[in-house]
């Protein structure tokens, strides 16, 4: 479904700040996969990330959708193929429009959008419907902006808001890192929930080693820009965050190792 | 007495001035750009309508040929900002310094008269009434299809996504919106207002002079801001509103002003401070994000 062949990310390039965050990394996704990706910091989690969303422009490689070459597009042209939640809860939301204006602005993603009513009475009825879901009181809220609600009311919204329109490839980039630890895994079963009803197919960068080992068929382990780790299907569930911490503990630093003891 | 005096001339000034707040409302507070355009586009409006009433157009034509080029002129410097890169502030400096010398080609000299010249005012001044009523009336109707035509367009599809584009643009793009078109055409919409109002104004006052658009900003920001602490701007409709209403009340704090004894030539330093004290009171106050929080400046 995704395919990245030797794609190649360097910051600053030709000065001496030149940094390489993604070094000739391949990857092949198959339609319904789940992957997790971890690493330390800095070890390219991000950039790949941003470089499938095309806010960033890879140097070398190329990318592809369903064969379809993507390398060059846009993030407001690959919208038409993948959703992403942020890490931050209010990059994912916008705050001063109400909680029905933000569905709607996601409902119509990658979509032309036309001059005709936004929020509709069939559309806010179904936001409703939608909202219900997330037990979070949200649906007799619709009218409320977004700004008024908590980081973890406001990252479950913009997940909804994610997967909303059903796209063919999420992207979550840490998005239950800002929140509590109690809400944090509220956001994770939920993001569960909606990826397995709806098989997405879905790329999660997360700090998280039981997050990682925990959720998905695919975990992928980025070191210096490159796979370190691929592990899938049965292999993977069979996986302990102390084997990985044997055989990988020199280079997963800092976060990742507190949140795997 | 004095209250007697200055309301019809403040009403009326300040419905005419309207459009111009509602095309500030529009960059500034749901663009979240702050466009300096204005002080070009507003006697451009005047100064199009201007030279194709003397040249024997259709006023209501000469108008809606301003508010064109208005629309133009916001466009360009939307592209000055989305597509060359420039800073937002110094694309609107130099669609302004531009205006200037755009704005005396279009009339030919610094100023035309238009005193005895048919304009979409003069059947009122026929009438047996006073001329205060049926204007005051014109510059209501026009205000009020102009608010409803912006509110309504802002919670389209596309208006929605507009305003996204001033709220969090990152998220809108994620979601498949070329913000910069977006832009272009808020820009646009902006400028065509505050033209139209610079035609209508025009129109009114008899002339069109290329100096009749200094100072435009500024005193569209105090009436946002004014009419902001009026009205809450908690949704689109009322942000329209109040932007009305600030520009009414802006004028009427001018008039009774220049009633109580301000010299004219003082008037866009009294403007101006009363928006340094608007936004820098809360500051001073030592208060993050003051309560008159203007997005945009």
């Amino acid at each position: 479904m995704l395919t990245l062949q030797e794609i190649t990310k360097i910051f600053n390039k030709n000065t001496q700040d030149e940094k390489r965050a993604l070094h000739r990394l391949s990857l092949e996704i198959e339609a319904g996969d789940f992957v997790t990706i971890i690493g330390s910091n800095g070890a390219g989690k991000s950039t790949l990330l941003d470089v499938v969303a095309g806010t960033l422009m890879v140097d070398e490689g190329r990318i592809l959708v369903d064969g379809e070459d993507v390398t060059r597009a846009p993030d407001y042209v690959m919208a038409k193929h993948l959703a992403r939640v942020f890490q931050n809860p209010l990059i994912g939301t916008a705050a001063s429009m109400t909680i029905e204006e933000n569905l709607c602005l996601a409902q119509l993603r990658g979509q032309r959008r036309r001059l005709r009513w936004g929020v509709t009475k069939a559309r806010r009825e179904r936001y409703k419907d939608m909202l219900a879901v997330l037990g979070l009181g949200l649906e007799n809220r619709l009218k409320d902006k977004v700004g008024l609600l908590s980081g973890g009311q406001r990252q479950s919204l913009a997940l909804l808001m994610s997967t909303l329109s059903m796209p063919r490839l999420l992207l979550l980039d840490e998005h239950t890192a800002a929140l509590d630890p109690r809400m944090a895994e509220k956001v994770m079963e939920l993001t569960d929930v909606i990826i397995r009803d709806n098989n997405l197919t879905t790329l999660m960068v997360t700090h998280n080693m039981h997050q990682a080992l925990n959720y998905g068929n695919h975990m992928i382990m980025l070191h210096q820009g490159n796979i370190q780790l691929d592990v899938r299907g049965q292999a993977k569930a069979r996986l302990t965050v102390n084997e990985v911490l044997s055989q990988f503990g020199e280079t997963l630093k800092d976060e990742t190792l507190l949140c795997a003891t | 007495m004095l209250l007697l005096k200055v309301v019809p001339i403040s009403l009326e000034q300040g419905l005419a001035y309207a459009l111009v707040a509602l095309g500030i409302a529009l960059t500034f507070r749901v663009l979240a750009f702050p466009d300096l355009t204005v002080d070009g586009s507003f006697p451009l409006g005047g100064a199009v309508a201007a030279r194709l009433i003397v040249e024997g157009v259709d006023p209501t034509l000469a108008a809606l040929a301003g508010t064109l080029a208005g629309f133009v002129a916001g466009c360009l410097t939307g592209i000055l900002n989305t597509r060359l890169k420039i800073n937002s502030l110094l694309a609107g400096i130099l669609m302004m310094t531009i205006l200037y010398s755009v704005n005396l080609r279009i009339m030919g000299r610094a100023n035309i008269q238009l005193l005895d010249r048919p304009t979409i005012f003069s059947p009122f001044e026929a009438m047996d009434m006073n001329r205060y009523v049926p204007v005051i009336l014109l510059f209501l109707a026009v205000i009020f299809l102009c608010k409803l035509l912006t509110d309504l367009f802002l919670n389209t599809e596309y208006g929605l996504a507009l305003q996204a584009t001033g709220d969090n643009e990152d998220m809108i793009r994620a979601f498949g919106v070329n913000t910069d078109n977006a832009t272009v055409i808020g820009l646009g919409i902006s400028n065509a207002f505050v033209a139209l109002s610079g035609a209508l104004i025009a129109q009114d006052q008899g002339f069109s002079d290329v100096g009749m658009g200094i100072g435009m900003i500024v005193a569209g920001l105090a009436s946002i801001i004014i009419g902001e602490a009026l009205v809450k701007p908690k949704n689109v409709f009322r942000l329209t509103f109040a932007a009305i209403v600030g520009s009414v009340v802006y004028r009427l704090i001018i008039a009774v002003g220049l009633r109580l004894g301000l010299a004219p030539t003082d008037l866009k330093l009294a403007t101006g401070v009363m928006v340094i004290l608007a936004l820098g009171i809360p500051a001073f106050k030592g208060e993050r994000e003051g309560k008159l929080k203007l997005r945009g400046v």
